[in-house]
């Protein structure tokens, strides 16, 4: 207890603290080890992995301080609520140097360091993030040399996918091997569109005329989503299916099976190219 | 929404009768192309709103009256999905030239797209005005296609074809009723 004008009153400030500390003791592990295995995009990729531990250590760190107002908020409403009729100001409150300096110089700290982490994440350990990186891409993951090349063309409505080690046949089904590095060149032949997808944590920009890299390692066998994450037109949300992440064995037989399915289709494809301009071929337009 | 216009026949066997015209000519977009729908009375009426039997084989017939406008993506001309291969005035094809394409019947959730040969440019009576006739010059195209369980499947057009609209996108390529439509599997 201690002594204000005149009242003897409880420490406030320790109590409240204390309830914190008890609180994070209980909650940051749970997020750390229950909640982060949850966290999305999931581990089916090295690039997805890094983005989980990502979302993980930030929600690690956002619970304190989302705890911390919870618990202030909660003790103010239960113990400086007015019990009787008396309508009168409470004491006033002035400025709290100390307190405001702590206030700005913890946040401020918070802050650069999570962006200090966040770009030291994004270059070296998620070799940008599984995000498209434009035409030159800067973040290579190790093995980018060797990595499968696979064009990602968006269209209105549907995802089409070019394999150039392969005759550069194209189907509309995908399949990763898993293990492998995987160089995804998305573009798109009409507006922009986004390719996400999402187990995988890559997310790319598909436009038109730029061939837009994204790394992505497969780590797990399974079945990813594909979506659409870019407005683009009247059945935008359509532009959905799913991919499979498949042995190397299983693989290679799907690609011979795809090509030759394609094979008539092939000499009209034409060659590989790394862009494509959605210039009419006759009338339209 | 264009009203629904229901194959003729029943489950197991169905047959519908589409045409694609250059210009609708009529109604609020009369430059528009379009599909239009022939009902079981024998009617063509302006609709994409397409209701068929679930479990089926579903012949369909496209009376294609407009000319080429090319494939962007050259990948569509090769028809997928079809129960056998279809047919470009009784020739089976198992891939259209791109440069011929003039649109594409594509449902693509249930994996169908065929690519519709287009009218020569310079071929003679040339349909100006929907609906259009079989004594205009045209090319039918025919295939079957197999319905399954019970759903709604959008169906569109992958030729950029909107002829005025920028890149041949827009306008009746992002519309119901022209371009696009719902296949009703019920």
């Amino acid at each position: 207890m201690i002594e204000v004008a005149g009242h003897r009153v409880p420490r406030h400030g320790v109590r409240i603290v204390s309830i914190w500390v008890v609180l994070c003791a209980i909650v940051v592990p749970l997020v750390v080890f229950v909640l982060g295995s949850h966290l999305p995009p999931g581990r089916m990729s090295a690039e997805a992995s890094a983005q989980t531990d990502a979302n993980t250590v930030l929600t690690a760190l956002l619970a304190p301080i989302i705890l911390l107002v919870g618990v202030h908020f909660v003790y103010s409403l239960v113990v400086f609520r007015v019990r009787d009729d008396a309508l009168e100001d409470g004491p006033p409150i002035r400025g709290h140097g100390p307190t405001q300096m702590a206030w700005v110089l913890l946040t401020a700290v918070i802050v650069v360091a999570l962006a200090v982490w966040g770009s030291y994440t994004l270059v070296q350990s998620a070799h940008g993030a599984a995000g498209g990186q434009g035409p030159s891409p800067s973040d290579l993951p190790k093995g980018s040399k060797a990595a499968l090349p696979i064009q990602v063309i968006g269209q209105q409505w549907a995802w089409t996918f070019r394999f150039p080690t392969y005759s550069a046949f194209e189907t509309r089904e995908l399949e990763l091997p898993v293990g492998k590095v995987i160089a995804f060149h998305v573009t798109s032949l009409d507006v922009t569109h986004s390719f996400w997808a999402y187990e995988l944590g890559v997310k790319a920009d598909a436009v038109p005329g730029v061939d837009n890299v994204a790394y992505v390692t497969p780590r797990k066998l399974g079945v990813f989503s594909v979506r659409c994450s870019e407005l683009c037109g009247l059945w935008h949300g359509h532009m959905a299916m799913h991919g499979r992440v498949v042995s190397a064995a299983d693989f290679d037989s799907w690609v011979a099976q795809q090509k030759a399915a394609d094979a008539k289709n092939l000499p009209d494809l034409g060659p590989y190219q790394r862009v494509y301009f959605p210039e009419p071929k006759h009338r339209a337009g | 929404m264009p009203p629904a216009v229901a194959a003729s026949g029943s489950a197991p066997n169905a047959s519908l009768t589409l045409q694609t015209v250059a210009s609708i000519g009529f109604g609020p977009h009369p430059d528009w192309v379009s599909y239009l729908v022939k009902n079981p009375q024998g009617k063509w009426v302006h609709s994409t709103n397409l209701v068929v039997p679930a479990h089926s084989l579903i012949r369909i017939t496209i009376y294609q009256y407009d000319t080429a406008t090319g494939l962007r993506n050259p990948f569509w001309g090769r028809p997928v999905g079809t129960v056998g291969e279809p047919s470009v005035n009784g020739k089976p094809f198992a891939e259209l030239n791109p440069d011929l394409a003039s649109h594409t019947f594509a449902i693509p959730e249930l994996g169908v797209s065929v690519p519709l040969k287009g009218v020569a440019d310079n071929a003679k009576n040339q349909c100006s005005v929907a609906p259009c006739t079989l004594a205009e010059a045209h090319t039918t195209v025919t295939f079957t296609i197999r319905t399954g369980k019970r759903g709604v499947f959008r169906w569109q057009c992958f030729v950029p074809c909107a002829a005025g609209f920028i890149l041949g996108f827009g306008g009746p390529m992002q519309s119901f009723g022209y371009m696009d439509g719902l296949l009703h599997v019920v």
